[in-house]
């Protein structure tokens, strides 16, 4: 373990028993011990297994992401923990709904920047549209800070999901 | 499978016994009350009535800590499970294996704010390894097996399992625990090859080694304390021992250097903080051991051999982790170290061993006798040890001085024969603690070493004791404060006493008698040998009242904030250091 104080953000993800209670039992376990979450997500992954794949964006010192990883591990219905950030390449993704209202050059402008960044219309009304756009977190939050003075109204993010790079299997 | 189907609560009955239980420790209450119209119709498990739930969990867990099986509770829902809380949390932080069984509102009422509902498997999800919601009859069996699969495997602690009512009426089929497997947990226990060779080669290279063993070595039982032992003695390294651990090695063998911690032993702590290569067991650098992190032992290459690898690198950060159960990894580092029969600088090991001898000829545990009209606490237990050691007694304690003078002055033989709230440290832990020792084991001498102050908070139990006539002896050592919080308001805040001292206690005599045992009440040091004595020759429970030096601070002490190296030995050195900012906050 690298002897260090700094503080990195790492992407976790977690393979559990598909149970209730399971990702009350992660949450708390961060609330609990005074760790990061600066996203979560999580969805059914296996059906047959009913196993669900929870995905932790964090951060701390690499004592803490050791102890965090540690944690997650001996939560009974835990089948798997990896460390994206630290076990070679992965990709990483976010979905967001983005809205923004404005008439005129604002609006256009909006679209045009949509169309640069890769954004979808999936809502369009005379005097607003809804923009949907995946891609790394980085990427939405530029996407974002552009729309902020054409009308940005609101914005829905699915926060991140991850998978490694390759054949290997989780 | 059972060809006929049964009812739910005909089940979690059938699972107990299935999973060898004899004795539970419960209290009634309306959504339980099918599990107690089947315990009714048995004889093969037993059933304790305790005065309040959160007596029935520390019963469980001196039941527990003192025979190494799983202990077994019973509450209702609501009120009997939030009651559970404090002892299931006690029993986490200790790693006690318990199985709590809460009763629930029927499934439809859940959610509803029914009479006595309560969240409790939201409740106790933070205060327990793990816990179920049974929702269909037909995961009860299942359920039930695997909690106690859970409870004693990997690190030990409590489960929850909440029995919704009309899941205990409705029928289903039984399955017996060789059918039932666990999905997924699977702790590991046997250790890494590469690593034991490797912890082998440090021990062996070391100048000046330590041994400081846990809990883990009790849980792990008393092979993996007799493995520990030889180990010790193979290596013939000194060996300190945390509030947990004590019993793992006996207290009798040279290489015992005494409790290690806040008010551990002087060369305990000195060798802690000298030592080059530190071989931790079962142990996980607790705070209350630890001292200052930052100068905890600044010299020493570490090993660290746990089950939980949660444990490695929490607070301090260790060399050599060493992952598995206890008794397994000592069997390799046994069987490693025979084989390699290593050759230790004995120059090196001497010098370390005389050293050792110079920090013990300290005395630490010296106290001033004082008036002669005046017992002392430490006094008093010395006696109590000296009277009744040749019994092997079973000792409980509550929480405060008295447990810390318990920890320094009775030496433990054995494990299985301390049981204290180390991690929590609940006041009100030592007096249900004895109930639990008490009922399995019949015929022992079981004391609860106990303050005025801390009885009180589970005083109740005087009622369990006296109808299941547990001849439990209650040895108060009363100053009339609560001793901790005024030692800590002394040295802390300027002595402003602040409600630490009891203006109103009842006599414990009187209350002995009500409670149908014997009382006593004993003032002068000359007539504590005979109220000993007679403590032990009562066939009653006892409850012996010893009024103590109210004034009496607990010393060695390491002051918050403070490193091994900056105890304090007694009231004289106290002046020469004051507590840090940083110390004072620190509980």
């Amino acid at each position: 373990m690298p002897d260090s104080d700094t503080t990195a953000r790492h992407t976790i993800a977690v393979l559990v028993d598909n149970e209730p209670g399971v990702l009350a039992r992660v949450i708390g376990l961060f609330s609990g011990r005074g760790y990061n979450i600066e996203s979560l997500t999580v969805a059914e992954v296996d059906r047959s297994n009913s196993l669900s794949r929870i995905t932790i964006v964090t951060s701390g010192t690499p004592m803490i992401i050791e102890q965090i990883k540690a944690q997650l591990s001996r939560l009974v219905p835990v089948h798997k923990v990896h460390d994206l950030t630290d076990e070679g390449p992965s990709v990483e993704r976010e979905m967001a709904l983005i809205k923004v209202a404005g008439k005129g050059e604002a609006r256009i402008e909006s679209l045009r920047l949509a169309d640069i960044f890769r954004a979808r219309v999936v809502d369009s009304t005379t005097d607003s549209f809804v923009f949907e756009m995946t891609g790394s977190s980085e990427k939405l939050n530029a996407f974002i800070a552009l729309m902020e003075p054409l009308g940005l109204v609101e914005v829905s993010r699915t926060g991140t999901v991850a998978i490694a790079r390759g054949s290997g299997q989780f | 499978m059972s060809a006929e189907p049964i009812c739910g609560a005909d089940m979690v009955i059938k699972a107990l016994v299935d999973q060898g239980v004899d004795v539970v420790f419960g209290y009634p209450g309306g959504a339980v009350l099918p599990i107690y119209d089947s315990l009714f119709k048995q004889n093969a498990v037993r059933h304790i009535l305790v005065r309040q739930e959160g007596g029935a969990v520390h019963a469980a867990e001196g039941y527990a800590r003192s025979t190494g099986k799983v202990g077994v509770v019973l509450v209702t829902s609501g009120p009997g499970a939030t009651n559970a809380v404090t002892g299931l949390t006690d029993a986490l932080m200790d790693s006690v294996p318990i199985v709590c069984l809460t009763g629930q509102v029927p499934t439809h009422l859940i959610g509803n704010d029914a009479f006595q509902e309560a969240d409790t498997t939201g409740i106790t999800r933070p205060c327990t390894k793990h816990n179920y919601l049974i929702k269909d009859v037909n995961d009860l069996a299942r359920i039930m097996h695997e909690a106690f699969y859970v409870a004693k495997s990997g690190r030990p602690g409590p489960v929850v399992v909440d029995l919704p009512k009309d899941v205990l009426f409705a029928l289903g089929n039984y399955i017996g625990p060789e059918q039932v497997t666990h999905k997924t947990y699977r702790p590991q226990t046997k250790p890494d090859p590469a690593r034991i060779a490797e912890a082998v080669k440090m021990i062996a290279a070391a100048k000046k080694p330590l041994f400081y063993g846990g809990g883990g070595l009790i849980n792990s039982g008393p092979e993996a304390c007799a493995r520990f032992t030889e180990f010790v003695r193979l290596v013939d390294a000194p060996c300190t021992l945390t509030l947990m651990g004590l019993g793992a090695l006996p207290a009798s063998d040279p290489h015992f250097l005494g409790m290690v911690g806040m008010h551990g032993m002087y060369e305990s702590n000195m060798a802690m903080h000298d030592c080059d290569v530190m071989i931790a067991v079962g142990s996980r650098f607790d705070d209350r051991v630890t001292g200052r992190l930052n100068a905890f032992s600044p010299g020493s290459k570490k090993i660290h051999v746990d089950i939980d690898p949660s444990s490695i690198n929490k607070n301090v950060r260790v060399d050599l982790p060493l992952i598995g159960d206890c008794n397994e990894v000592l069997d390799a580092l046994l069987k490693a170290w025979r084989k390699a029969s290593p050759h230790s600088d004995g120059k090196a090991r001497n010098a370390w061993w005389r050293q050792i001898d110079a920090w013990r000829a300290r005395d630490c545990l010296r106290y001033d006798r004082g008036r002669r009209d005046l017992i002392k606490p430490q006094y008093a237990l010395e006696r109590l040890y000296a009277l009744t050691r040749e019994r092997d007694p079973f000792i409980t304690t509550e929480v405060g001085q008295h447990q810390m003078w318990a920890a320094q002055f009775f030496r433990f033989d054995k494990p299985y024969h301390w049981m204290t709230s180390g991690g929590l440290g609940t006041m009100g832990y030592g007096l249900p603690a004895a109930v639990g020792v008490q009922v399995a084991h019949p015929d022992a001498l079981v004391i609860d070493v106990a303050g005025e102050a801390s009885i009180l908070m589970n005083i109740q139990e005087m009622s369990t004791i006296a109808q299941y006539r547990l001849p439990v002896k209650a040895f108060i050592l009363n100053n009339q404060y609560m001793g901790m919080v005024r030692q800590w308001q002394e040295l802390l805040h300027g002595g402003r006493y602040s409600e630490s001292y009891t203006a109103a206690l009842p006599d414990f005599v009187k209350l002995a008698d009500a409670f149908g045992a014997a009382g006593r009440r004993v003032e002068r040091p000359d007539e504590l040998d005979d109220a000993i004595m007679q403590m032990i020759a009562e066939p009653r429970a006892v409850i012996l009242d010893v009024v103590v030096d109210q004034e009496e601070n607990c010393f060695p002490m390491i002051p918050s904030g403070a490193a091994h190296n900056e105890m304090l030995l007694g009231p004289a050195d106290k002046a020469e250091q004051p507590v840090s900012e940083e110390g004072m906050v620190l509980v």
